[in-house]
This record gives C-alpha cells, sequence and structure tokens, in this order.
C-alpha cells in the first residue's frame, strides 16, 4: 500500500523528518507515537502533499506509483485522506455543499456519475448517525462555531462518507472525551478491511485501546527510534516518553560511531 | 514563486469573452466637445428646443467645473477634447427602426453571442429588452405588448419625442445637471438610454432590461436611464453591459435616475462586466456613473442591486433619498477587481421622512493587484424620526498584492435615528485551500465556492437568471487569483 524510505524532509529550511522508513501493508493500522515536536504531524502533512513541507529526499511509493510526483489533489483523488489535526473554518461553504462537491470529484474520478442531493442526504444522514453527530451540522459553514470534538467527528465523517484507500489520523483524539473518543473509533473500526490501511498519529495509548494497531512506531527528533506490536504502545505509557529521549541518543551516537 | 502560485497566475489570465468588436459602419462625430457637437446631437435625434436648452445650460456648467480630485482609484487626467461623442451604426440606422427586421443582422448577430437574442423566435420571454449600441438605441423588444398595459418602455430619444411632458416633469429631478462634474457632462451630451414609466397601480408584467455596448473605438458612452413608477406600481429593471478589448480607456459616464411615488416600488439590478484591461492593467473602460433614486412618495421603495466584475475604474455609489415617510431604501453590492483593476464604489442613504429604513449590503473581492475601496454614506435628516440604517460591509482579499478600503460616513441630526455598521475583512488562506485539495476538490471550484459563499446575500436579491450569469461571471473574473 505504501512504503516510506528514508525520508527527509524540512519546513523554513529546517529539517524536521530525518530518515524516515516505513512500509504499511494493505488492511493494516499502523500507530506513531512521540513527543511534541518529533515531526508527526510533519510526516502527516507531507504524506498529503502540502508545499510548504520540502521533502528533500527520500521516497514515498503508494499502489506502486511515486506518491511525491502527484499533487494535492490528485493524492486525495488516488485515496489518500487526511483526518486534520486542526480542521481550518470555511465561512460562506457550508458543511454539505463542501462535503458534496468532495464526494463528487471522488466519483467523478472513478467515472461515476456525481450523486444528487436527495441520494447525498440519505447517504450523509447515514454516516452521521454513525458519527453520533447531529445532522443540522450539514447547513452549517464547514466547521465554524463547530465544539472541538464536532470538528474531530465531523473530520471522521468526511473520511466515512469518502472511504479512502488510506487514511491518516492526526491526533484525531487529542480533545475528546472518553465517549467520544469511541465514537471516533467506532467509525474507524467500521472502515477497517482487508484492502484500506490506517496511519493512526497519536499521543497517548488511550485511542489504541479501541482502534487495535498491528504495528507501532516510536517518532522521536524525526526519526524513528522503536517500533513494534501493539504493546509497545502500553510499554510506552508505562515508561513515559524519557524513555525515548534514551532511545534516540542511542540511535544518534550509534550513527556518530558508524 | 510556489508551483500553485504559478498555476494561478496562468489561470487568472483568463481572456475577456465579450472583447470582439463588431464591423459594423459607424458615423461617428470627429472628437471634441463644444457647442456645436452638442447642437449636433440635439439635432441628430431630433429633439425639441427644450431638450437642447437643456443641454447647453448642463454645459455651460460643465465648463466651470474641475474634475474631481478625492477619488483613491488613480488615473491620467482625462482629455475631454479626444474623446468622440457621437456614434451610431450606419446602414440607415440615423432613424429609428419600427421592425427588427430592419436591423443591421450584423448587430442582431452580435446581441445573439452575447447571450442577448432580440428576434421575434428567440427573444427572452420574460423580459422586455433595449439594446443600446454606442449612442443609440438599436431594439427593443416587448414594446407594444406593455403599451397596451400603459407601461412606457422605450428608448430616452423616443421618449423625448413622444412623451415629452412626462420627460421633461422627471429629467434631472433627482440627479440635476448641478450634482457632479460627470453627471453635467453626461446630460450635455447623453446620448440615449431608456425611459420607462409604469402608470398608477400597476406591477410591471414582466422584468425590464436594458443591455449596453459599447462597440466603437474612441468613443464615450454617455446614456440616460430614467425610472418612473406611479402611485402603487411597481417594476424590476435589470441592466448588463459589455464593450471590445481594446488598448485605450474608454469612458462611460451614464446617469440612471430612479422616482417612486406612493406605495411604488423599483428594484434595479446591475451585472457590469464592461472589459477590465488586460493583465498588465492597459486600457478598460473607466466606469463613472451617478446613480440615485428618490422615495419621493410614503412607503416607496427602491432597492438596488449590483454586481461589479468589469472596468478598469468603477466609481459609483447607487444611492436612494428617501424623502416619503416609512420609505425603504436597500442596496445589495457584490464588486470584484482583479489584476489592475481600480473600484470606488458604495452607496449614500439620505434619510429625511420619518421611519424610514434601509439596508446595505456590500461584499468587495480583490484579487490580483487590484485596489477597492467601499465608501459610503449614512445621513440622518433632522426630521427623520425613528429612522433606521443597517450596514454590513464584507471585504475578502486572494493573495497578498491587493488592497481593500472602507470610508463609511455617518451623519445624524436626528437623536432617535438608529444606524448600524458591520465590517469585516476576510482571506481566503493557503490552509483553506490546502483543506479543499485535500478533499480532492480543485483549487478552482474551491475559489468558486468560496466566493460565491461570501456573496450570497447579495445574489439571493438578484432575479434568477442575472443570479446564474453573475456566479458564472465571479467565476471567470476570478479564476487563480489566490496567491
Amino acid at each position: 500500500m505504501l512504503k516510506i524510505e528514508n525520508l527527509h524532509a524540512s519546513v523554513d529550511g529546517k529539517e524536521i523528518l530525518k530518515g524516515i522508513s516505513l512500509e504499511i501493508a494493505p488492511g493494516q493500522v499502523h500507530a506513531i507515537m512521540g513527543p511534541n515536536g518529533s515531526g508527526k504531524s510533519t510526516l502527516s502533512q507531507v504524506l498529503a502533499g502540502n508545499e510548504n513541507f520540502e521533502v528533500t529526499s527520500g521516497s514515498i511509493t503508494y499502489q506502486g506509483s511515486d506518491l511525491l510526483e502527484l499533487d494535492v489533489e490528485k493524492r486525495a483523488l488516488a485515496g489518500i485522506f487526511l483526518a486534520f489535526q486542526y480542521p481550518v473554518e470555511i465561512p460562506g461553504i457550508s458543511n454539505e455543499q463542501f462535503l458534496q462537491a468532495a464526494v463528487n470529484a471522488a466519483r467523478a474520478e472513478r467515472d461515476e456519475s456525481p450523486l444528487d442531493a436527495f441520494d447525498f442526504a440519505q447517504l450523509a444522514r447515514e454516516k452521521m448517525k454513525m458519527m453520533k453527530l447531529d445532522s443540522d451540522l450539514l447547513a452549517r459553514p464547514l466547521n465554524v462555531g463547530f465544539s472541538g470534538g464536532e470538528k474531530k467527528r465531523n473530520e471522521c465523517f468526511q473520511m466515512a462518507m469518502l472511504e479512502p484507500q488510506f487514511a491518516i489520523l492526526d491526533e484525531t483524539d487529542s480533545g475528546l472525551d472518553i465517549d467520544a473518543l469511541r465514537v471516533v473509533a467506532d467509525g474507524v473500526n467500521a472502515l477497517r478491511d482487508e484492502k484500506r490501511s490506517f496511519l493512526v498519529i497519536t499521543h497517548y495509548q488511550r485511542l489504541l485501546d479501541y482502534i487495535v494497531p498491528d504495528q507501532v512506531h516510536v517518532l522521536a527528533g524525526g526519526r524513528i527510534v522503536k517500533s513494534g506490536g501493539k504493546e509497545l504502545a502500553l510499554e510506552l505509557d508505562d515508561k513515559g516518553y524519557g524513555w525515548i529521549e534514551g532511545l534516540e541518543a542511542d540511535l544518534s551516537s550509534q550513527e556518530a560511531t558508524r | 514563486m510556489s508551483e500553485e502560485r504559478k498555476m494561478l497566475e496562468g489561470l487568472s489570465q483568463q481572456e475577456y469573452k465579450w472583447g470582439f468588436t463588431t464591423d459594423v459602419e459607424s458615423d461617428t462625430v470627429p472628437p471634441g466637445l463644444n457647442e456645436d457637437v452638442i447642437r449636433f446631437i440635439s439635432a441628430k435625434k431630433g429633439e425639441p428646443e427644450w431638450m437642447l436648452e437643456f443641454r447647453l445650460k448642463a454645459f455651460a456648467h460643465w465648463q466651470t467645473l474641475e474634475a474631481p480630485q478625492w477619488q483613491k482609484p488613480e488615473f491620467p487626467p482625462i482629455d475631454y477634447q479626444a474623446i468622440s461623442y457621437y456614434s451610431e451604426p450606419r446602414k440607415d440606422q440615423s432613424t429609428r427602426k419600427e421592425s427588427l427586421d430592419e436591423v443591421d443582422p450584423t448587430i442582431l448577430e452580435m446581441y445573439e453571442k452575447l447571450g442577448i437574442p432580440l428576434t421575434e423566435q428567440k427573444r427572452l420571454q420574460n423580459v422586455a429588452v433595449d439594446a443600446v449600441f454606442d449612442s443609440v438605441s438599436v431594439a427593443t423588444t416587448h414594446q407594444e405588448k406593455l403599451a397596451e398595459m400603459g407601461v412606457i418602455f422605450m428608448p430616452i430619444s423616443e421618449a423625448v419625442k413622444k412623451h415629452p411632458d412626462l420627460v421633461r416633469a422627471y429629467l434631472g429631478k433627482v440627479v440635476p445637471y448641478t450634482d457632479n462634474f460627470y453627471a453635467a457632462l453626461n446630460a450635455a451630451v447623453f446620448t440615449d438610454g431608456s425611459f420607462v414609466y409604469v402608470p398608477k397601480g400597476l406591477k410591471c408584467p414582466m422584468d425590464l432590461s436594458t443591455y449596453f455596448r459599447i462597440n466603437e473605438a474612441n468613443t464615450g458612452q454617455f446614456e440616460r436611464t430614467l425610472i418612473v413608477c406611479d402611485d402603487d406600481a411597481s417594476v424590476t429593471y435589470l441592466e448588463g453591459c459589455t464593450a471590445p478589448q481594446r488598448d485605450e480607456n474608454q469612458l462611460h459616464a451614464a446617469v440612471v435616475e430612479l422616482y417612486a411615488h406612493n406605495d411604488a416600488t423599483i428594484k434595479y439590478s446591475t451585472v457590469q462586466n464592461w472589459y477590465p484591461g488586460d493583465e498588465e492593467g492597459n486600457g478598460g473602460i473607466y466606469n463613472f456613473v451617478t446613480k440615485r433614486g428618490m422615495c419621493a412618495g410614503d412607503r416607496s421603495r427602491i432597492s438596488w442591486t449590483q454586481v461589479e466584475t468589469g472596468s478598469a475604474i468603477t466609481w459609483k455609489y447607487p444611492s436612494c433619498v428617501l424623502k416619503g415617510d416609512d420609505s425603504v431604501g436597500e442596496f445589495y453590492s457584490v464588486a470584484l477587481t482583479n489584476r489592475y483593476q481600480q473600484a470606488d464604489t458604495g452607496t449614500k442613504m439620505i434619510h429625511l421622512g420619518k421611519n424610514t429604513r434601509s439596508t446595505v449590503i456590500s461584499k468587495g473581492i480583490s484579487a490580483g493587484r487590484a485596489d477597492q475601496t467601499y465608501r459610503g454614506l449614512v445621513s440622518m435628516g433632522k426630521k427623520a424620526h425613528g429612522a433606521r440604517n443597517f450596514t454590513q460591509c464584507d471585504s475578502m482579499l486572494l493573495g497578498d498584492r491587493c488592497g481593500a478600503h472602507t470610508f463609511p460616513y455617518i451623519e445624524s441630526a436626528n437623536a432617535s435615528a438608529q444606524v448600524e455598521h458591520e465590517a469585516t475583512t476576510t482571506r481566503i488562506g493557503d490552509d483553506q485551500i490546502f483543506l479543499c485539495n485535500q478533499r480532492g476538490i480543485k483549487t478552482e471550484d474551491a475559489v468558486s465556492m468560496i466566493v460565491n459563499g461570501f456573496c450570497k446575500e447579495v445574489f439571493s436579491e438578484l432575479p434568477l437568471e442575472f443570479a446564474v450569469e453573475a456566479e458564472a461571471l465571479l467565476s471567470v473574473s476570478l479564476e487563480g487569483s489566490v496567491g
């Protein structure tokens, strides 16, 4: 599905990602954990194609082709979805109008006819119910005046509508109470199948109780310092990020002596 | 320069679709302005003596005036002696054609190309159109049908002859020639335009419309529109305009006067799309227009809706004088400037009567290197007891090289009057575009969606056909202006 090799990326000349390699097979859920400033969000932005981040070396192969060749919109149409950590507000465009445009852009890409307003509304109602969102939210301007929890659940609602091949959840759990967290996790789990892959970026182990990952990677200082099974998340939770700093230092000294 | 910006800049070079010229032989007076030219225009139109006198008085007054300098847009001084003040298509057009069959087919074709079919089979069913080509009206549709109901809808040059008493009673009543420099110039040299009179108690059964087209080079267009609604009458009027693509600037200085008696309603909508100039800012129309409505009668209502996307410079303030008690004035505006376009526009709401109400909704969008100013006056007179105004003035900036300015003037001489002013400035952010792109929505679709959302309060005031046209126009004028 996705293969990242020795990825280096910088923003405003400052290197944030310092050689990331990662492979995600179809149907897998990988979790990325790590302290603030470790490069977690940068990785998600680079995968989505944000031009403010410059890829200086390395490669990303997505479904057999070079992802870095594609612009943001083409990546989206190829099935990559990013649930934003901070969804931006767009006054003047209703949630419904926005999502209908997105759904129909995806359908056009697959040579399918656009959904009419009636079919769209029916589908939207169904998916909103799943995300426990009030259908009034459809008529409101995108993200304007949404509560923190509504914004995050709305991102997941969009994901459910668009049914991407590869979804990145960038700290979707932060700021959610335990009930909302369950709703989000249920939404993700409902979408899990043998073809669809996920990259779940989180600060806390808590989310991974509900979305059980196939692999966990610990990111620190722009590198993956440790990878393991789902139990790694528990270990990390137990030992804290101080443990990571030790691992990072080890890695740097290894490199220095090499 | 980022890839995105490059793509966007490429898109903003979008061609002006209406820039073609029509090959019609014209009789054009040599450039220059003096009494003889005015006498020539008056004679050409076969005007009565009083009309010529009105023009000459206006000209004498104009000569005492200096061009105003207080506006924000900057432009080199206009040489009024270098403009030709009269141009008409030749081919025996000196007398207006009674039947469309006699109108030069090239001209009919041109209007068709513009989407304004005039011929019997194709003309719009529910809209009567007066087509003005350079200085003359070439055709007016549905005229007889309207006349049966007592509605007068004809070129003003014809009305001067056929309904002299009516024209004389109202011409210059709302915008006297002493009003301003360009109003004086227009009064002296106006060539054509529309005249509308809706009799007492009649709701005009179809929308009336004028389509202005400047074709000839080096000519100015000075049209004059006069709309009178008698007691309890109502009318909806639409105005559209385009011009060919030319390297030099052309002056368009129109005057529009609206007069509403007791309980009358006039709704005036404009979609202005004069040639805006090329991507370097060469050429384009100077659109310096005086538009004013008089709510003379009690409970009368005048509503201006404008969508301004064209012209190199737009400089106008469609206004309402709320003289009758309980009268209502409204101004809904979308002004879009791109490339090097400049606009200084807004409205004046002059509250004189009791319980008069006004609403101003202005949406300004600036892109490219354009500069835009909202300038508005709300004035509450001494006798305007209980008068109320609400103004909302929103600006949207696309990119980082354009400007938006707001100058709201508020004067109140009555303590019971209420004035509210709200203003916002927003920017289409890269993060908003990124979000849309990440959901598979193309940048130009995203911009168009955001801008149309921004303007929807105004678009909802437009008649349906116009609203569709306005949205399309906005997308074309805007494409690729986010940097």
